[in-house]
């Protein structure tokens, strides 16, 4: 049974290599986790929580409602985040906030770290071709300040 | 592999069961702003859509062109002869052998009936001739017209509508037709119906058509937008006018 865990473990991390571009760097997915840091370096929270609320680049607050300024502008499309940082790991976040749609095709939260194929169906617009949302140094900041939001 | 098969096809069923707004739960845009909006749509002295059809029905009786006829020439009075021609469109067109919005046929008629320049898609003078043409079929239903012809056409609006695309990976159906009611940042998702073009955007400060609005939401979901008078653009708005059948026309509507 470990070969076999061994092997899925070798092929998803292939598959996140081959399936994306230079902009984003492997990482291994562990159950409904990504342990590691995408940078190996922690992030930083105080970064992560101006990040959040940034909402023409990090998006956060145009879906999730959570402990941030201005309630009335944030949206009520997916769950709150107070307190995310009890219910979900470090490893767990990160997962969700860098493919989401691994663990559920169907939701409509953006995979933060991979590149859309560009074709005549997907028409990414130029400016953000071949690029992830978030680069993996903001994904980790953002990782960290999830963290700290504890009720 | 047949079960597996069997459980896909009913799974995708569902979803479509599910992602459809049933005639009952159509409801415009109207109904999902604040009173203080609703009330400046209604009030036509305080509709500022009302400006462009006024400018309108100025242009209309204006002659333009080397053939030196105006619309009324030959349409006489629009009150009676554009009566509900707008909740019919888009319609098929013979020349180009595909469907053509309310705004292109009202330029094609300018350019071939009356020798005029072709104006630009979003110049306040289309905006203002087709805002007076579709007033006059202000609280009619929506009624698109049953010609197979168009069937193809406004099967590819349809894709479009359920595809996910741009960077984000959002499709139209993703918030009009599975989040409507939610909020978005600030703003209440409407179901996405076109019952109002052209209308007065309060973002916009200024009358516009409905394909401004679809290039708004493809640039949000950081998509190419098509260019204006994309043939792709006429085929959601077939497409959006069959989803918003029955539903009363308001040009010129006001939308936050």
């Amino acid at each position: 049974m470990k070969w076999l865990a061994w092997t899925l473990c070798a092929l998803t991390t292939v598959a996140s290599a081959t399936s994306t571009q230079q902009s984003v760097r492997p990482y291994a997915v562990t159950g409904d986790a990504i342990e590691k840091s995408l940078t190996g370096q922690a992030g930083d929270a105080k970064r992560g929580a101006e990040l959040i609320q940034q909402r023409h680049k990090s998006l956060c607050v145009l879906c999730h409602s959570g402990p941030f300024p201005e309630p009335h502008l944030q949206g009520t499309l997916a769950p709150d985040l107070t307190g995310i940082g009890e219910r979900l790991s470090a490893g767990q976040l990160r997962l969700r906030i860098v493919d989401m749609k691994r663990l559920n095709p169907a939701s409509i939260m953006p995979t933060y770290y991979g590149v859309v194929p560009n074709d005549r169906n997907t028409r990414v617009a130029d400016a953000w071709r071949d690029k992830p949302v978030l680069t993996a140094e903001e994904i980790e900041d953002l990782v960290a300040y999830l963290q700290t939001l504890r009720r | 592999m047949l079960r597996l098969a069997l459980l896909g096809a009913l799974v995708v069923a569902a979803v479509g069961a599910v992602a459809d707004i049933a005639p009952k739960d159509r409801r415009s845009g109207f109904e999902f702003m604040s009173p203080q909006t609703q009330a400046m749509q209604s009030d036509e002295t305080s509709n500022p859509g009302m400006l462009w059809v006024a400018d309108g029905e100025r242009l209309w009786g204006e002659s333009r062109g080397s053939a030196g006829k105006s619309c009324a020439s030959c349409h006489d009075d629009a009150v009676d002869s554009m009566r509900g021609v707008a909740a019919r469109y888009p319609a098929f067109d013979e020349e180009t052998k595909r469907p053509i919005d309310l705004m292109s046929r009202i330029d094609q008629c300018r350019a071939k009936r009356q020798g005029a320049p072709s104006l630009t898609q979003q110049s306040d003078e289309l905006l203002a001739l087709t805002a007076y043409v579709a007033y006059q079929s202000r609280n009619m239903p929506i009624a698109p017209p049953d010609d197979p012809r168009l069937q193809p056409f406004r099967d590819n609006g349809r894709d479009w509508f359920n595809r996910r695309l741009g960077q984000l990976q959002l499709s139209c159906a993703s918030c009009h037709d599975e989040r409507w009611g939610a909020r978005l940042g600030g703003s209440v998702i409407p179901q996405g119906h076109p019952t109002g073009y052209p209308l007065y955007r309060l973002e916009w400060q200024t009358v516009g058509s409905l394909q401004r609005r679809l290039r708004g939401c493809l640039v949000g979901v950081r998509a190419q937008p098509f260019d204006f008078g994309a043939p792709e653009f006429v085929d959601i708005e077939l497409f959006l006018m069959e989803r918003a059948r029955g539903l009363p026309m308001e040009t010129p509507a006001v939308r936050p």
